[in-house]
C-alpha cells in the first residue's frame, strides 16, 4: 500500500502517564481508516497529533511524502489546507448561523473575496442538502443537520485529509447509520482521506477500507475489516466481542466466529 | 513557611507574565485578522454599548452619595464652597477609573471569562486552530482593541454623571450655590488629573479584560474542575483577580502620578 499519510514511531505522554508509546500507522490516499480501542485509550490524542492540536513527545507524521510542518506551511499558501477536524460535540458557533459557520474558515484563513466564498459555500450547502437552514442558528438545528454543518465546515477547504474524532456520538442508531453513509458519500465525492475514531463497532466497519486497533499505546491490529475475523484468536478478539462484534459481523463479512 | 510564601509570590509573578504574553499575543493576532472593523465594532458593543447603562447609574449614585457625605463633612469647617473640588477630584483621580473598571469586569469580564471557557469546553477553540484561524486574535484582540477605546470614555462619562450626581445633593438639596459648586470645578481639575485618570483607566482595562480573558481561555489548565464547574471557577476567578488587581494597580499608578 502507497501510504499517504505515514505515522513512525509517535509518543506522547501526560505527565507519568504514556497515552502514545510509538504508534505506528499508514493511511492511504482517499481511503477510509477507522481506529478502533477502549475509552480513554489514547484514540482522539492520536487524532489530535495528527491535527497539530496536540504537541507529539516523539515520532514522525509524514503526509504524502513531507513532514507534517512542511505541509501545512505550503498548503497555507494556497486556497486548500491538508487537514480538517471533524468534532464530537461538532464545535459549531452557536452565535454563527449556518451559513457563517460553514464560512468560517474561508473567510478568516484565506483570501477569497466575498462572491467567490458566497458560491462556494452556497454550493455546499446545496451538497449537503442544507439550503433551507442557511440561515438558522445551530440551536435550531437537528443532531444530523448540525454533523452536516460541522462536515461542511470541514470540506470547505477542500481538505485532502478530514479526522472525525467520533461523529456518531449521542445519535440514534438510525441517524448514526445516516452519518457513516454520509462519510462515505462525501468522501467519494469530494476524494478526501477519512481518519476516523469510532466506537460503533461493527457498523462503522462497513465504511471502512482499514481497521486500527490502538492497545497499550501502540496500533496491534491494522488491516481490512475481513481480516479481523482472521484475529479472533488474539487479544483483539476480546476487545471485539464486549465491543459486540459478534454473529453480526460474521454474517456482514462472510467469516465465521 | 516562608518557602510557601515564596512559592506563591513566584506562582503570581509567572502567571502575570503569562498575562502579559496573552495579551500581547492577542493584540498581534489581531492585526494579522480580517475583517477587523466588524469584529471591533461587536466588541465595542459588547465591553462599551452594554456596561454603558451600569456605569452611568453607578456614577450617578457614587456622585449623589458623594455629595452628601463631604457635605455634611466640609460644612462642619465652613468650607461646603469646596465641595466641587473635592467631589470632582476624588472622582477624577480615583473613584472614576476604579469603579468603572470594576463595573465592566462584573458585567463583561464575567461574561468573557465565561464564553471563552465554554467556548474551550466545546473545542470551539480547537476547531479555530484546526481551520488555521489564530484564535487568541480572533476572540481576544478585538476585546482588547476595544478595551482601549472604551474604558477611558466610559471613566469619561461615570466622571461626568458622578459630578452632576454631586450638584443635585450639594446644590438642589442641600442649597450650595450652584455657580460656586461648578465654579469650584473647573478651577480646581486640571489636565494633569484628567490625564492621570486616562492612564489608570487604559491600564486598568487592559489589566482586567486580559486576565478574564485569559481565564477564560486557559479554563482547561487552570480550573481545578473540568466542564461547567470549571468554567464557573474560571469566571469567578476572572472577577475576584481582576478587581484585587485594579486596586493594586492603582496604588502603584498613584503612588507614581503624586
Amino acid at each position: 500500500m502507497d501510504a499517504f499519510l505515514k505515522i513512525r514511531g509517535l509518543k506522547k505522554h501526560f505527565g507519568d502517564k504514556r497515552v502514545l508509546d510509538g504508534v505506528d500507522l499508514d493511511v492511504a490516499a482517499a481511503s477510509v481508516t477507522t481506529i478502533i480501542g477502549k475509552s480513554g485509550i489514547g484514540k482522539s490524542v492520536l487524532l489530535k497529533c495528527i491535527a497539530n492540536l496536540l504537541q507529539p513527545d516523539a515520532g514522525t507524521i509524514q503526509l504524502d511524502g513531507q513532514a507534517i510542518a512542511q505541509s501545512r506551511r505550503r498548503a497555507n499558501s494556497d486556497a486548500g489546507v491538508s487537514f480538517s477536524y471533524m468534532f464530537q460535540n461538532n464545535a459549531l458557533f452557536d452565535s454563527l448561523s449556518t451559513f457563517d459557520n460553514v464560512a468560517l474558515p474561508l473567510r478568516e484563513a484565506t483570501k477569497l473575496g466575498r462572491a467567490d466564498i458566497q458560491q462556494r459555500v452556497s454550493a455546499m450547502l446545496q451538497q449537503l442538502e442544507l439550503s433551507d437552514a442557511a440561515d438558522r442558528f445551530p440551536g435550531e438545528l437537528s443532531g444530523g443537520m448540525k454533523k452536516r454543518v460541522a462536515l461542511g465546515r470541514a470540506l470547505i477547504t477542500k481538505p485532502q485529509v478530514v479526522l472525525f474524532d467520533e461523529p456518531t456520538t449521542g445519535l440514534d442508531p438510525e441517524r448514526k447509520y445516516s452519518v457513516f453513509e454520509m462519510i462515505a458519500d462525501y468522501r467519494e465525492r469530494f476524494g478526501f482521506t477519512a481518519l476516523l475514531v469510532s466506537h460503533d463497532i461493527p457498523e462503522v466497519f462497513e465504511i471502512s477500507d482499514q481497521v486500527a486497533w490502538l492497545d497499550g499505546g501502540r496500533i496491534q491490529f491494522c488491516g481490512p475489516p475481513e481480516a479481523l475475523n482472521s484475529e479472533a484468536q488474539t487479544a483483539l478478539s476480546g476487545f471485539l466481542s464486549k465491543a459486540n462484534y459478534g454473529r453480526k459481523a460474521s454474517a456482514q463479512f462472510g467469516g465465521t466466529q | 513557611m516562608i518557602r510557601t510564601l515564596g512559592r506563591s509570590a513566584l506562582s503570581v509573578v509567572f502567571e502575570l507574565g503569562e498575562i502579559s504574553l496573552f495579551g500581547l499575543g492577542a493584540l498581534r493576532g489581531f492585526f494579522a485578522q480580517r475583517g477587523r472593523l466588524a469584529k471591533l465594532t461587536l466588541a465595542i458593543h459588547e465591553i462599551g454599548v452594554r456596561c454603558f447603562p451600569i456605569v452611568a447609574t453607578v456614577g450617578l449614585f457614587t456622585g449623589l452619595v458623594m455629595g452628601l457625605q463631604l457635605y455634611y463633612t466640609l460644612v462642619k469647617f465652613g468650607a461646603e464652597s469646596a465641595l466641587g473640588t473635592a467631589v470632582a477630584l476624588s472622582l477624577i483621580r480615583e473613584l472614576g477609573p476604579v469603579l468603572t473598571a470594576l463595573m465592566v469586569v462584573g458585567q463583561a469580564g464575567s461574561a468573557m471569562a465565561s464564553e471563552l471557557g465554554i467556548q474551550r469546553n466545546d473545542e470551539q477553540i480547537d476547531a479555530l486552530q484546526t481551520m488555521s484561524i489564530d484564535p487568541l486574535g480572533f476572540l481576544v484582540g478585538p476585546r482588547l482593541v476595544a478595551t482601549l477605546i472604551c474604558f477611558p470614555i466610559l471613566t469619561a462619562v461615570f466622571d461626568l454623571i458622578g459630578i452632576f450626581g454631586g450638584y443635585l445633593t450639594g446644590s438642589v438639596l442641600l442649597n450650595v450655590d450652584a455657580g460656586v459648586y461648578w465654579n469650584r470645578v473647573f478651577e480646581s481639575v486640571s489636565w494633569a488629573d484628567v490625564q492621570g485618570g486616562y492612564i489608570k483607566s487604559l491600564v486598568f482595562g487592559l489589566l482586567t479584560i486580559s486576565i478574564c480573558a485569559y481565564r477564560g481561555f486557559n479554563t482547561h489548565r487552570k480550573a481545578s474542575f473540568p466542564g461547567v464547574r470549571g468554567v464557573s471557577e474560571s469566571a469567578t476567578r476572572a472577577v475576584v483577580w481582576s478587581s484585587v488587581m485594579v486596586l493594586a494597580a492603582d496604588y502603584l499608578i498613584t503612588s507614581f502620578l503624586l
